[in-house]
């Protein structure tokens, strides 16, 4: 009885393991199969030209090019403001302190809120400060997104180098701020990894920029210009009748699914050889 | 020179210091700058018809969100029904049976389920689940749907939740001391009973932490819920009816609506109450896992 049991049980969560498994696949199958027919050099090579939503040529370099400005704009402006925060935690607020538990708590928080409300609060700082949809606009809501990513994941690794290391740069008598750059260069296969994965999050979110990026045929030159965004162009095609736009849509979605999985792999690796690194 | 060093540190301090308390406090800012912006409907709508009226007839003034709660709960509980248990017999196999090969070949594969957009999802949904409801799920149970429906949101929003259940649980079985597993075993129970009377239970808070994350992930995701539910403004009747959950409202109108400022009030109204029931859902599951965590340690 006991053994019918256990085996009943050991068949069930394989099945759901080889199930879930296999989702990942299912969805890449399917999405390249229906979208690989439509994939031309165009559509990576061109900027929509008149009637492009109606059916005529052109491609979505707009979209490619923009979602790439408001990807790096972000991360880098992320960059900025997680890594001074993941050095005060770990570095000056003594570790574990309850400043520091605080902080993580509310990252852990805020990296749950949904990026539509993301987008709600961007689209009110942007009317507030005056602003109009643009790649600025765009830039700093993702950004709001992307800090929790990027908190998490350097603080993981800032934490798990060894307190000998600042100890022994405190005993040659360095500072708090001359151990956290030695730390921070003990960290840097996890900050990359850091980096990619908020990549991939930037890219992929549509709900977020939906009020504030806008939406272009051109490329922005400039931060004040509206920029489309890969997702978002996408989700606006898909929803044309016209079956020559959605088949383009279905496209976009393959070119969409080779960079992320591309960033994630490489995420992958590079934190696979951090962990080889570590001491 | 020494001096200047030590100057530098100590500035450096405390401009460090002041990000972190303006970082912390945009969980604040959020929360009062979408409360400010929904002053205006509170002021001409009490908080009962707000949540619990049906009639939603925005050029009337007449905000009632109960059908797109309704719908929102809908999608997310069905999500649930199918992740949880799924993910839960897969987290048991991962962490207590599988061979450590298998555990690192599978668990990669499931993370790159995160990874993937919630467009991409979507565009999957569409092309796959709502015609699967369609022509083979539907006509044993309804005359007509269109596929469009609370269960293809549900679906597609159980896959998307996946990782985050798989990754949180496996956690917590890890946190749960090998001594306990091995004086279960020793009593005689079968690996079977001791996941049943001593791993699960010793997990529990851990589990319901673990769930409650991922309903207010499935509470709050937008895209791929919105390109697969239909968006009909109504209250869902059944699995195939099509429904508008709350963050697909606020996608599809906010950008035309606002220069009516009642209902660009009505969207952030909606956007502060999907920030206050995730945030207090997040705080809560995280404070069970940071008790675990630490209980361990």
């Amino acid at each position: 009885m006991r053994k019918i049991e256990e085996n009943i049980f050991k068949i069930l969560m394989i099945l759901s393991t080889i199930i879930i498994s296999s989702t990942l696949f299912m969805i890449v199958y399917t999405l390249f199969a229906r979208g690989i027919g439509s994939l031309s050099w165009d559509m990576v090579s061109k900027i929509p030209e008149g009637g492009f939503y109606i059916g005529k040529g052109g491609g979505i370099l707009n979209a490619i090019v923009g979602s790439i400005y408001i990807t790096i704009g972000s991360t880098l402006l992320g960059l900025l403001i997680s890594l001074p925060i993941v050095i005060y935690i770990n570095v000056y607020a003594k570790r574990n302190a309850t400043l520091a538990s605080i902080t993580r708590l509310s990252y852990d928080i805020l990296f749950g809120i949904p990026s539509i409300v993301y987008g709600a609060f961007g689209f009110a700082i942007m009317v507030y400060m005056g602003l109009k949809t643009s790649l600025l606009a765009g830039i700093i809501t993702v950004t709001l997104m992307i800090i929790p990513i990027l908190v998490r994941a350097i603080d993981e690794v800032v934490r798990v180098v060894p307190e000998d290391m600042s100890n022994a740069v405190f005993s040659l008598g360095g500072t708090r701020y001359e151990s956290a750059k030695i730390i921070l260069r003990q960290s840097i296969p996890g900050i990359v990894t850091a980096i990619l994965l908020s990549f991939g999050r930037a890219i992929g979110d549509a709900a977020c920029v939906l009020f504030t990026a806008g939406f272009t045929d051109s490329i922005p030159t400039s931060l004040d210009q509206p920029a489309a965004t890969l997702p978002l162009s996408i989700f606006f095609q898909l929803s044309s009748p016209i079956q020559e736009v959605q088949n383009r849509a279905y496209a976009a979605a393959v070119i969409l699914t080779i960079i992320v999985l591309i960033i994630n792999i490489v995420a992958k690796i590079a934190s696979k050889n951090l962990s080889k690194n570590k001491i | 020179m020494k001096n200047i060093r030590l100057l530098k540190d100590r500035i450096i301090s405390k401009a460090f210091l002041a990000l972190t308390l303006l970082s912390i406090s945009t969980v604040i800012l959020i929360a009062l700058g979408l409360f400010y912006k929904s002053v205006p409907i509170l002021n001409s709508t009490s908080l009962y018809n707000l949540l619990f009226s049906s009639e939603w007839k925005p050029f009337k003034e007449a905000f009632g969100f109960y059908p797109f709660i309704v719908g929102t709960l809908w999608v997310t509980a069905i999500a649930i029904i199918i992740a949880l248990p799924l993910s839960l017999l897969t987290a048991i196999y991962l962490s207590e049976y599988a061979h450590i090969r298998v555990r690192k070949l599978v668990l990669p594969l499931i993370e790159l389920l995160s990874g993937i957009p919630p467009v991409l999802y979507g565009v999957w949904g569409v092309l796959v689940i709502v015609p699967l409801i369609q022509e083979r799920i539907a006509p044993h149970f309804v005359e007509f749907t269109t596929g469009y429906s609370v269960l293809a949101g549900g679906i597609v929003l159980a896959i998307m939740i996946f990782p985050l259940i798989i990754s949180i649980v496996i956690e917590v079985f890890d946190n749960v001391p090998q001594d306990l597993r091995n004086a279960s075993l020793s009593l005689g129970a079968t690996q079977w009973q001791t996941v049943k009377k001593v791993l699960l239970r010793k997990s529990t808070d851990g589990i319901v932490a673990a769930v409650v994350l991922a309903i207010s992930r499935a509470f709050g995701e937008t895209i791929a819920v919105l390109m697969v539910c239909g968006n009909l403004a109504q209250v869902p009747q059944n699995l195939f009816d099509s429904a508008y959950p709350l963050p697909a409202l606020i996608a599809n109108n906010y950008g035309e609506m606002m220069s009516i400022p009642m209902y660009d009030s009505a969207l952030m109204f909606a956007a502060l109450l999907l920030f206050v029931i995730i945030f207090v859902f997040n705080a809560l599951s995280r404070i069970i896992l940071y008790r675990i965590e630490k209980r361990n340690n």
